[in-house]
């Protein structure tokens, strides 16, 4: 790897636009693990990586979907060796997140979590990058490292699910035990091994 | 080109109140939960940084 000496300003470019993502990294974490105290150790653990590999990032580029190729690997290895299992926070406060107007129901942000996290993990993030952090499909694509489609068809599944789970209020009631979750988790890690999984956080 | 809305095959049917063809309904507008979801993001996002982070962050520099 060609290691090219970065000028003073554009470190302090670096730091400065690292340091604005950091809420988005906390909120992706989040939502990929769902616990707040190990979604920030792996913000943690993000930053110290994207620091030390700094010289990959492309000034110019988005430093969010960057970051977020990173958090992502960082978490499919620390679910590898077990670390997360996908809990569900119990003391987490009931908080209700308002309706949009002109909607009907405000909904559970407890019922909101636990949905999410009997997600398949694929289907969970491919949602989080979409739905939540706003990317394209196109851009959740690169951060997975799979194919447009691929992406399109893990937000449609995630989104019938949801569907079924908040709108008919059928939410199983421990995460954990989603027997399919865990399945396609594995089916996940047996391709994160074979190398396919891991996207390069380039270009 | 004026493109055409009901443009997928299948019941011709259009009412304008409760329509029973979910996957339209879906296509059409985000459900509701489409709208917690980001919230659940924003909440995060909006959230103060805890002092770990400032703390971590500024021990970056020291390391370059």
């Amino acid at each position: 790897m060609a290691t090219q000496k970065r000028t003073a300003a554009e470190l302090a470019d670096f730091k400065r636009e690292l340091t604005q993502v950091v809420p988005h990294l906390r909120a992706f974490a989040r939502g990929l693990c769902g616990r707040p105290d190990m979604a920030d150790d792996l913000v943690q653990e993000t930053l110290l990586k994207a620091w030390a590999a700094q010289e990959r990032f492309e000034p110019g580029t988005s430093m969010r979907a960057w970051t977020f190729v990173i958090l992502r690997n960082a978490y499919l290895t620390d679910m590898r060796r077990n670390r997360f299992r996908g809990e569900f926070d119990e003391n987490v406060a009931e908080r209700i997140l308002t309706a949009p107007a002109g909607q009907e129901e405000p909904i559970h942000l407890s019922d909101m979590r636990r949905a999410l996290l009997t997600l398949p993990p694929e289907r969970r993030e491919a949602l989080l990058l979409v739905g939540a952090g706003g990317f394209s499909y196109e851009e959740a694509a690169n951060i997975c490292g799979c194919a447009v489609g691929t992406i399109k068809s893990r937000v449609g599944r995630a989104r019938a699910a949801l569907n079924t789970m908040l709108d008919e209020g059928d939410i199983p009631k421990r995460a954990i035990d989603d027997v399919n979750a865990h399945r396609a988790l594995l089916e996940e890690l047996d391709l994160v091994a074979a190398g396919n999984g891991l996207s390069e956080p380039t270009r | 080109m004026a493109s055409n809305k009901g443009k997928t095959a299948g019941s011709g049917s259009r009412g304008v109140g409760k329509e029973k063809d979910v996957r339209r309904k879906e296509a059409a507008r985000p459900p509701g939960w489409a709208y917690g979801l980001r919230q659940l993001y924003d909440s995060v996002v909006e959230e103060p940084l805890p002092d770990s982070f400032k703390d971590l962050l500024s021990k970056l520099d020291a390391k370059q």
